[in-house]
């Protein structure tokens, strides 16, 4: 088996060092090697979006990112977006919007939508609904989940 | 997930040695969105994945009005996209980059992966063919350069030999009055392979009334992209009109060489063909106006 | 935009309310844990090999390669499981599942019936090896002629599936079985062939003005839930089995599971871990019984998980059908009969919902003369699983659109005709059952009432249409225990799984009865040793059913707390009335105590106090919903686009309106869904081509517009609060209504699912092709 990778990287502000093997994905290495389980796995092959992290500013599936090439990035997960006695405007709004059902792609969902709002304070319907494309929800027919964007979108703007 | 070795070179060099070293077996992984699901799926088999993301030359993105642009193999689409000069120069280019994948991918995925995958249904490819670009290879011997047309040569093949590396593609400089659009239609809206995929490019007269040359190319309806020279042919030195594109729409219908499979039928496939042509006509030649 | 039409009101504290759900923070912070969370010391992977082929008999199955792999620590087969009978004769009264059947699909025994069945499965120190251990089982099959198709499965020469299949003529007996050993009957692929009749069809047809016959096809499409399967087992030494696995029920995973490894229910304990999605398909096992095997033979816990592949290949989609509906109507309008035929594919083991979607196919209606004949048939496909609304669908697919033909034939608006239809209270369904009181009209009444219903909708190639579906809810015993905290808290344990908002559903439930706040009940799901039996999350029962029992459990609750007050007040229990949260003395008003002040004092005042409701409640009451729709198609190329959709539905009272919005709009989008792009698509080797979330098209975010609901509250007589079930009838009415916009729009009449935009195509270019000839 070839050898595993020493790699350093840092996880929502913090350094973190861990072993993987080349074979083992970002998404392996977080819920398996880290017991990071807050990301979860939909699909395994990038078209669910339920595995979304940020990566250097980016959104990315970590399906599809070998736990190697994290060597010196900056991940976030959903285990770093509350801070330990607030939730993230998002998180807030997604629970008042009744946004989530089984919950199971909500991660996916707030990391994408914070990634969109950092970027793009004033998104509308439509933009928010491109930029969510590559996230799957089955339980809520997304309706609450753009409406929960919308919400937070305006509420994080009057906190400039 | 089978066992493999990865190893991310700093130099162009290097990552040659590195490839030409496993020759066949080695692969190179720049956005990852594709080889990770081909090997996680038993598609494809390495013994060592060399991470190009960290090589200079395969990571520029140069650009002027004069001398084109120098889009490196790795660049990820969405640092094209958010290149407004560049977005502009190639709208073509920017529609296919924008539509790969979601949001996700496109923080990943790379042009220069998606020519190397060389699906028929890159969507990438006829925009870069229908915008004349060429492909800089190196290898052990050195570098070469070859059309885009050229560089696919099979469903999932491309010319590299063992141990090459697709290192940059280059775009001429736009010329004034020209503009290029890609279509493809596919079932949803998003996070789809194209049924049929089509790439325009014109060069207007400075008055706006003909088409100096024209430039088409296909998706997802032959075993490789599909550069129709014919369609170009017919439209070169005549005036805008539906009939001028009727004709390349046509010449583009009969090029086509589709196969039924699970995303659409020969039948629907060339039909859209037909349809895509004339969209994709109508908008490059709206594009080149303003 | 979401609205509300109440027939009558009563006054609610807190049902009728929008809380925050109690699970809500833990979900958006990712600590919540789902069934792939679970982490243990000593934790194996287990992975599941599956047939290439469709149909094959098992030769011979050589595990010893694999065995030799290092890292490997188990390998199961068929071998290692309990072989409980599948004869008819053998299932007791009313069996749900025929245990050797569910013991086949879980791992193949001497055939393999699809591609994707289970037929061996490894546990190794980490799932890379596993995978590569599945490659190295050795197993030979004779491949044999896969039945893919109604068609095929019912030729009385087709290849069988099973040589033993009883063909049974009872729509009371939905699992099917096998034939008794002394049944020398001919072999069939058909399980179960029922007729369902009232009145006569033959006057009703001579009475009708129009007689409209068409035949529809509905591709099998899957539940789509966004987490695939997985379930980790223990086993210890003496014989105690703990699982933690995500599913509708955690019981009915303990049942299911005992009878597949061989062991008494005691020994099982499941802990339902946080479920991501299920609608339907999570209510038998899979993984469990092999998970439990592997960790058996290994002594180390396992963790069995599927990949999304393995979700479409071997897991529940819904069945493929073929329905034939001829209907006639009269010029006044009234529907004078109606003669259909349905045959759904039940998988490779019998239990098609062919019986419920024969039942529902007109029930939101009432016709006299009815013929319904329906078929359950195998084929070469993964079982069938139970999916929202299981077997309506289709069946409305078919008769809604025939019914809009018919209205649009008789110069009705599609409204109005089922309004000189409709169902009410008292109307026979044609298995002779009366309706209770539903609220159909009203719904009807709130579509025409809707600005949606009469928006001017310009532009070429768009179209608006309209139709309706029923589902007969389900129900089942459940359990609950809720306990007084000292700070004026209800610690609540239910036996419901929470797959989309029933649990704070729940909590309001006893928050109403004991006149507190919903934030001052702490619902929990417990585990099969800490509750009593609860049946599945499923046919919208979960908050009808576990709400009647924490209702009992809160009323039990009330009374302990009047008996306090009154032993504290050295009163009678009858002097003492509970208002709103507070006790009162009734004959001296200024002795008075607060829930929460009562709360602190009862450790004190003879100790603490627990309710519990144990309960097999009847009068869930039917559903009924229905959509307008707006659609625009593009004529080039096939594809449509929704561009307006209002989804209603006669929810009874709604105790969490936000919920019900929400299941309303997950149901309409997963109708939307299955009527433009899902399906399974087969090859001639019946090996499913596109098993991905790439190839099988559910909607995006993207592809859809805002979903507005009506909730037409007319409440139920059957439950205190009038709430009734409201997860699944939604997803019915979508792709009638889909079917009668594209209509509308170009003039096309679409008679098989999906209604994509390949199949719109050939559907414009055969029109033409018949307008030429």
């Amino acid at each position: 088996m070839a050898k595993k990778a020493h790699i350093e990287t840092t996880i929502n502000g913090e350094q973190v060092e861990y072993l993987c093997e080349p074979r083992q994905s970002l998404l392996e290495v977080l819920r398996d090697v880290l017991e990071m389980t807050g990301t979860k796995e939909g699909c395994n092959d990038g078209n669910c979006g339920a595995c979304t992290v940020v990566m250097d500013g980016r959104i990315v599936n970590s399906c599809l990112v070998l736990g190697a090439e994290a060597e010196g990035a900056n991940l976030e997960t959903i285990e770093g977006v509350a801070t330990p006695d607030s939730l993230h405007p998002l998180q807030q709004s997604f629970l008042q919007n009744a946004a989530l059902q089984c919950g199971i792609c909500t991660p996916g969902f707030i990391l994408a939508s914070k990634a969109l709002l950092e970027m793009e304070p004033d998104p509308g319907e439509e933009r928010v609904r491109h930029w969510l494309a590559g996230n799957l929800c089955r339980c809520t027919g997304y309706d609450k989940i753009v409406k929960a964007v919308l919400e937070a979108a305006d509420v994080l703007e009057v906190k400039g | 997930m089978q066992d493999f070795e990865y190893i991310a070179p700093r130099t162009l060099s290097e990552a040659v040695a590195l490839m030409s070293e496993k020759g066949e077996s080695a692969r190179p992984l720049a956005g990852g969105t594709d080889i990770l699901v081909q090997l996680r799926g038993g598609r494809r088999s390495v013994e060592r994945i060399v991470d190009v993301k960290h090589v200079p030359e395969l990571n520029e993105m140069s650009f002027s009005r004069e001398s084109g642009l120098v889009l490196g193999a790795a660049v990820p689409c969405y640092r094209l996209y958010q290149d407004q000069d560049i977005a502009q120069a190639y709208p073509g280019i920017m529609d296919a980059a924008s539509m790969i994948g979601g949001i996700q991918i496109q923080g990943r995925a790379s042009v220069g992966g998606n020519l190397c995958n060389a699906a028929p249904s890159a969507d990438a490819i006829p925009p870069l063919i229908v915008h004349n670009a060429t492909c800089v290879i190196a290898g052990q011997q050195g570098t070469r350069e070859i059309a885009v047309e050229e560089f696919c040569t099979a469903p999932g093949r491309n010319v590299l030999q063992g141990g090459e590396l697709l290192v940059s593609m280059r775009i001429p400089a736009p010329k004034s009055g020209s503009g290029g659009r890609y279509l493809r239609f596919i079932p949803r809206n998003e996070m789809d392979i194209a049924v049929a995929g089509v790439g325009s490019w014109v060069q207007l007269s400075p008055d706006n009334r003909s088409i100096v040359s024209a430039r088409v190319a296909l998706a997802s309806v032959a075993p490789t992209p599909l550069f129709v020279e014919e369609s170009g042919a017919r439209l070169a030195g005549r005036e805008v009109s539906k009939e001028a594109i009727e004709d390349a729409a046509q010449a583009a219908m009969e090029a086509a060489r589709p196969i039924s499979d699970m995303r659409g039928t020969i039948q629907q496939r060339r039909h859209l063909v037909g349809v895509l042509t004339r969209r994709t006509l109508e908008g490059a030649i709206a594009r080149a106006t303003n | 935009m979401a609205t509300t039409t109440e027939v009558s009101s009563t006054e609610f504290n807190v049902v009728g309310t929008r809380p925050i759900r109690h699970d809500g923070t833990e979900k958006v912070t990712g600590r919540a844990r789902y069934s792939a969370d679970i982490q243990l010391p000593g934790l194996l992977h287990g992975r599941v090999l599956r047939s290439p082929h469709a149909h094959a008999r098992i030769l011979s199955i050589d595990t010893s390669k694999a065995l030799d792999l290092p890292g490997v620590k188990a390998v199961v087969t068929s071998a290692d499981f309990a072989k409980p009978s599948g004869r008819v004769s053998d299932l007791t009264e009313g069996a749900i599942h025929n245990m050797g059947f569910m013991a086949n699909n879980v791992m193949a025994g001497e055939k393999a019936l699809y591609k994707g069945h289970a037929v061996a499965a490894v546990a190794a120190t980490s799932p890379h090896i596993a995978e590569e251990a599945l490659g190295l089982i050795d197993i030979q099959y004779e491949v044999l002629p896969p039945v893919l198709t109604l068609d095929v499965a019912m030729k009385d020469d087709a290849p069988v599936l099973h040589e033993r299949l009883a063909s049974l003529a009872n729509p009371g007996l939905r699992p099917g079985g096998l034939k008794d050993d002394d049944d020398t009957g001919e072999a069939t692929n058909i399980a179960n062939h029922f007729v369902f009749e009232s009145g006569d069809i033959e006057q009703g047809f001579k009475e009708a003005d129009v007689v409209v016959e068409r035949e529809f096809d509905t591709a099998s499409v899957h539940q789509g839930y966004i987490e695939p399967h997985a379930a980790t087992a223990v086993w210890n030494a003496d014989g105690n089995i703990t699982i933690w696995c995500s599913s509708q029920g955690q019981f009915a995973m303990r049942d299911q599971t005992a009878r597949l490894v061989g062991v008494p229910v005691s020994k099982i304990k499941v802990i339902p871990m946080e479920i991501g999605g299920g609608f339907g398909g999570k209510t038998i096992v899979y993984l469990e019984p092999v998970a439990a095997a592997l960790a058996k033979k290994s002594g180390q816990p396992v963790k069995v998980t599927m990949s999304r592949t393995d979700v479409f290949q071997g897991t529940g989609p819904t069945s493929g059908t073929h329905i034939r509906v001829k209907m006639g109507a009269n010029k006044e309008g009234k529907i004078t009969a109606v003669d259909a035929t349905l045959a759904y594919e039940s998988g490779a083991f019998p239990g098609s919902p062919a019986i419920p979607g024969s039942l529902c196919m007109l029930s939101a209606y009432e016709v006299e003369n009815a013929r319904v004949e329906g078929y359950d048939v195998v084929v070469n496909k993964p079982k069938a699983a139970a999916y929202r609304a299981p077997g309506s669908p289709a069946s409305a697919f078919a008769a809604e659109s025939v019914i809009d033909e018919v209205a649009g034939k008789l110069g009705f608006d599609p409204v109005d005709f089922r309004m000189l239809n409709g169902a009410r209270e008292g109307t026979r369904r044609i298995n002779g059952v009366r309706l209770p009181r539903i609220g159909y009209m009203e719904l009807l009444q709130a579509a025409k009432d809707h600005p949606h219903y009469s928006a001017p909708l310009e532009g070429p190639n768009r179209g608006r249409g309209f139709a309706t579906g029923f589902w007969g809810n389900g129900t089942g015993p459940a359990s609950a225990v809720a306990s007084v905290n000292s700070d004026g808290s209800v610690s609540l344990v239910e036996g419901s799984p929470d797959i989309g908002g029933n649990r704070v559903a729940l909590a309001m439930q006893v928050a109403e009865v004991l006149g507190i706040a919903a934030e001052d009940v702490k619902p929990a799901i417990g585990d099969t040793d800490s509750v009593g039996f609860t049946s599945n999350t499923g046919g919208s029962g979960a908050t009808f059913k576990s709400g009647w029992a924490c209702y009992e459990a809160a009323h039990d609750i009330k009374r302990q707390m009047i008996e306090r007050a009154a032993k504290i007040w050295e009163a009678s229990p009858e002097d003492v009335s509970y208002t709103d949260g507070v006790l009162t003395h009734n004959s001296d008003p200024e002795l008075k105590l607060t829930f929460r002040q009562l709360a602190a004092r009862l450790n004190a005042t003879g100790g603490p106090i627990s309710g519990r409701g144990n309960v097999n409640p009847r009068g869930q009451g039917p559903a009924t919903a229905g959509c307008i729709v707006d659609v625009e198609v593009d004529p080039d190329t096939g594809k449509v686009e929704i561009l307006r959709f209002t989804t209603l539905q006669d929810i009874g009272k709604a105790i969490h309106p936000s919920y019900v919005e929400g299941q309303m709009q997950g149901g309409a989008v997963q109708g939307i869904g299955w009527a433009l792009n899902e399906e399974y698509v087969y090859n001639d080797r019946g090996e499913m081509s596109n098993s991905s979330f790439l190839d099988y098209r559910m909607p995006t975010s993207l592809d859809l517009p805002m979903i507005d609901t009506v909730m037409v509250e007319v409440p139920n007589p059957g439950h205190p609060f009038g709430m009734k079930g409201v997860g699944e009838v939604a997803i019915v009415p979508p792709m009638p209504a889909i079917a009668n916009a594209i209509h509308n729009a170009i003039g096309v009449r679409m008679t098989s699912l999906p209604m994509s935009p390949g199949n719109i195509l050939e559907a414009i270019w055969s029109q033409q092709e018949d307008g030429k000839a």
